[in-house]
């Protein structure tokens, strides 16, 4: 479990962002702790979310986030609020 | 209706606004510069080509309908002389591949963030201006007709905005062109780009110093899954990543970069990537519904144009051609519209009118039922059948003192007890069914 964490970490070690002080993602809590797949903690490529449940919550690591609006997509009841980061702000693709 | 309303903000309002700067954008900019209409493309990375990720190639003839002397300035990785069609089984694999180095470039691969970001400069030189690092939040609707873009700083006010977002298109979801996006209709993409030496490539992939190797991979790691693995050789590294329908991973709990790891990890892969350094890891959308899940197209005072259109062939990899030529028409659509003043739906109607009659939506319309088929014969298509043709050639080489009529009867005996005859059938028939609904 932690080594797939690790891999994913060195990954995304390559990964140039700026990232903001606030989120651009903004999940709604209630809906969460009521969503039975919690999708958005598998499909995201950068693990921006995690389920803590010790809190029953979702942790968002937003300044990891790609950008890629997969689970703006994948969320069950659509409630996940989503937006692009401010204009010079988020990820910068070297490679893409 | 358009004139008298809004002289208040004449300062502030140009001919046409276009949303972001990727092909898309930058090839409809252009068109409507070169027409010599003024227009801003508003873009929100820090230049263009810095939030955008593909496989990829780009492809030379639409490129040159849009930039006629890319292939003496534009910075090009490799031209692609070579197409592998590689299927994995678990361990093993079977590869088909067209190879053919004297003929004209069909495609180049490059990396976005020097490509687009070229564009971007040839689009200013043509007198497009450019607005980076802003992004769009709203669309201002004013009786029915969208007539500008609200910004985190400032409104700027048009007669015509273009859409060329992208896949996720908020603001055609904002202005009803079109709903929410269905998970089976986008496919998530992870990429690395590995750094390898140039020579290091050329003998890997058997190329020269400027030719290039195109992998298309399907199965391993996403056997019996709707989803496919793609490799390009750039000139000092190579692009490795894969594509898999978002639905796919939610269903089965898995996680993007592991299927990739995966791949990676293949017999048939690793010798290719061995050795090599991450240079980065990306990942983006790619609109997959095809030709039934594309949106309204235009309204009064807009256009869409490029993913955000779900423009995107994704049984032949294209998607940047689709990008540039619908730009382009849009462009040219939105020259016309300007002429009449008539920004209305009907003056922007042209701009399907001629998407109609062009490759993009004959293209898409041929594969209109493909991705409905793939879906339902998923496990058929990407899982039994590519594992069977392998356990074929396993036979077929093998060399065991067996003799070769047995090992014929008990391959052909192991289909009919792996699926039953009226299974088999039903197989057939949905190929029929696909080929028939594209040929015809």
């Amino acid at each position: 479990m932690s080594s797939e964490k690790e891999n994913l970490e060195e990954k995304l070690y390559t990964v140039k962002y700026n990232s903001d002080t606030e989120s651009h993602l903004q999940p709604v809590q209630d809906c969460c702790r009521f969503c039975k797949s919690k999708a958005c903690t598998i499909v995201c490529p950068a693990g921006v979310y995690e389920w803590n449940e010790d809190e029953h919550r979702l942790i968002v690591n937003f300044e990891n986030c790609l950008e890629c609006g997969a689970c703006r997509i994948a969320c069950e009841d659509k409630s996940l609020g989503w937006i692009y980061p401010k204009g010079n702000k988020g990820v910068t693709f070297k490679q893409g | 209706m358009t004139g008298e309303n809004f002289e208040n903000r004449e300062e502030n309002k140009v001919d046409v606004i276009v949303v972001g700067g990727g092909p898309a954008g930058i090839s409809c900019a252009i068109t409507i510069a070169r027409a010599g209409k003024n227009v801003v493309l508003i873009e929100r990375g820090k230049f263009s080509g810095s939030k955008n990720v593909f496989g990829g190639a780009i492809y030379a003839q639409p490129t040159r309908e849009i930039f006629p002397d890319f292939e003496k300035n534009a910075p090009l990785e490799r031209k692609n002389v070579e197409h592998k069609y590689a299927l994995l089984g678990e361990d093993d694999s079977t590869v088909v591949s067209y190879k053919n180095t004297k003929e004209d470039a069909v495609s180049y691969t490059v990396i976005r963030a020097k490509f687009d970001r070229w564009m971007a400069e040839e689009a200013k030189k043509e007198g497009v201006i450019i607005v980076e690092e802003t992004v769009v939040r709203e669309l201002i609707v004013e009786n029915g007709f969208v007539v500008g873009v609200k910004t985190e700083l400032e409104d700027y006010y048009c007669n015509i905005v273009v859409l060329a977002d992208g896949v996720n298109s908020l603001l055609a979801k904002q202005i009803g062109l079109r709903g929410d996006i269905n998970p089976e209709d986008v496919a998530l993409s992870v990429k690395e780009v590995i750094k390898l030496d140039k020579e290091k490539i050329n003998d890997r992939f058997h190329v020269t110093d400027d030719e290039g190797c195109v992998y298309t991979i399907f199965g391993g790691s996403m056997l019996g899954m709707l989803g496919l693995g793609f490799m390009y050789t750039n000139d000092n590294s190579v692009s490795i990543g894969l594509g898999i329908t978002l639905n796919e991973l939610v269903e089965r709990k898995i996680k993007p970069y592991e299927l990739l790891d995966k791949m990676k990890s293949h017999p048939t892969i690793a010798p290719l990537i061995k050795g090599g350094e991450l240079l980065e890891y990306s990942a983006h959308l790619i609109p997959e519904g095809g030709y039934k899940k594309i949106p309204v197209l235009y309204g009064a005072g807009v256009m869409i144009c490029g993913d955000a259109a779900m423009f995107v062939n994704n049984l032949h990899w294209e998607g940047t051609n689709l990008a540039m030529i619908s730009g382009k028409l849009a462009g040219e659509t939105a020259v016309i519209a300007l002429g009449k003043q008539d920004y209305s739906e009907h003056s922007l109607a042209r701009y399907q009118e001629v998407l109609e009659e062009s490759f993009v939506m004959k293209d898409l319309r041929t594969y209109k039922d493909l991705m409905n088929v793939m879906h339902d014969r998923k496990d058929e298509f990407l899982g039994y059948y590519p594992k069977k043709i392998n356990s074929f050639f396993k036979m077929f080489t093998s060399v065991n003192s067996v003799p070769k009529t047995e090992l014929y009867w008990k391959f052909i005996k192991s289909i009919f007890k792996d699926r039953k005859f009226s299974v088999l059938i039903k197989d057939g028939i949905s190929l029929m069914k696909l080929l028939w609904s594209i040929l015809r």
